[in-house]
């Protein structure tokens, strides 16, 4: 019975199993790219206005 | 060989269904993911308003997420592969033990972004509209994932891969749906009014779930009635019971480990764009 069906049943986890590790390397690979992003803005001295030492806003809302 | 479920010929899947508030409109408007620690009366409700605050939490709660996740897959898709053969399914009955998760899941995660829909709508909180953004794409690969494993299933059990029958239609549906958020949550550049056609689109499509869950009641359908969430509890024995359940725990919590990742990523994003317009502002001035 067990062999009947192996293709099915690795097929089935299978594609599970990729799909799910595709979606959670999109997910690291989306957020290391972001802050990777964040760090080069901030290196060339944009900051947020709260990491500036201001309160509430953004540098990004002050500057509107 | 033991028994899956109800004593009807063809088995399928049970079906069960399984973000807060009140901070300025123009935090929930600003693309920077504003700060509004200096908000006079901070509540409990009010504390995961904070883009700052919820990155510094969300960050110490991930690894906790992702590892418990893990714990729990791994017992519970061990106990899966390892439960005997169903005295009608056969072997493919371990297929249960990932498409009945998908299946709940791609129900909760809609459930989910319509609560955020309502932070979006009613409370306006800056985090809500984050949260749907962030869930739709893991939501509509779980859907995705219960109508391909469904289907592997359906081949040698039904004897076609696929039916338009309720269940299958309905869950075809949603996973529509889902892509047709993608594409709304990513179509224009104002956020604010991005915001608001998603969360209407979210709550509007909620009438769906519902619709999922009792398509197999309300129809005449080749899918299964529920097996686990019945009025006279669940028709399955523990060696299937217990794999599904923790199973659906440990996808459950992937899920919102998933979800924390692309919330604290969605958040970046915006400080990066607006961070990049003051940065060309900048330079031309």
């Amino acid at each position: 019975m067990q062999a009947d069906y192996f293709a099915f049943i690795a097929s089935a986890y299978g594609i599970s199993a990729l799909a799910i590790l595709g979606l959670a390397i999109w997910v690291f690979l989306d957020a290391r790219a972001q802050r990777g992003a964040l760090k080069a803005l901030e290196a060339q001295g944009i900051r947020r206005r709260s990491q500036a030492g201001g309160s509430l806003d953004t540098a990004a809302e002050a500057g509107r | 060989m033991i028994r899956w479920g109800a004593a009807t010929p063809q088995k399928g899947d049970p079906i069960g269904t399984s973000s807060v508030c009140g901070q300025a409109e123009e935090a929930l408007n600003s693309p920077a993911m504003t700060d509004v620690s200096a908000s006079a009366k901070p509540s409990r409700f009010s504390i995961l308003a904070n883009p700052t605050r919820f990155l510094e939490l969300s960050g110490k709660l991930q690894p906790w997420l992702y590892g418990a996740a893990l714990a729990a897959l791994a017992v519970g898709l061990t106990l899966g592969l390892t439960a005997p053969a169903d005295y009608q399914q056969g072997a493919t009955v371990t297929i249960m033990f990932v498409h009945v998760p998908f299946a709940w899941l791609s129900m909760m995660i809609w459930t989910v972004m319509s609560l955020s829909a309502l932070g979006t709508l009613v409370w306006r909180h800056p985090l809500a509209d984050v949260s749907v953004k962030a869930a739709a794409p893991i939501g509509a690969v779980f859907t995705a994932l219960c109508l391909i494993t469904g289907s592997i299933w359906g081949r040698p059990m039904w004897g076609t891969w696929w039916v338009w029958d309720a269940r299958l239609t309905s869950v075809f549906v949603l996973f529509l749906m889902y892509l047709g958020l993608i594409a709304l949550t990513r179509a224009l550049e104002d956020q604010s009014k991005s915001a608001k056609s998603s969360a209407i689109l979210v709550l509007v499509g909620f009438v769906n779930i519902p619709i999922i869950k009792f398509s197999v009641d309300w129809w005449n359908t080749l899918h299964q009635p529920a097996s686990v969430l019945r009025v006279d509890g669940p028709a399955m024995p523990a060696a299937y019971l217990t794999p599904l359940l923790v199973s659906a725990i440990g996808f459950t919590l992937l899920f919102f480990a998933l979800h924390l990742t692309a919330m604290r990523t969605e958040i970046l994003r915006r400080r990066v764009a607006a961070l990049s317009r003051l940065a060309a502002r900048r330079a031309e001035a």
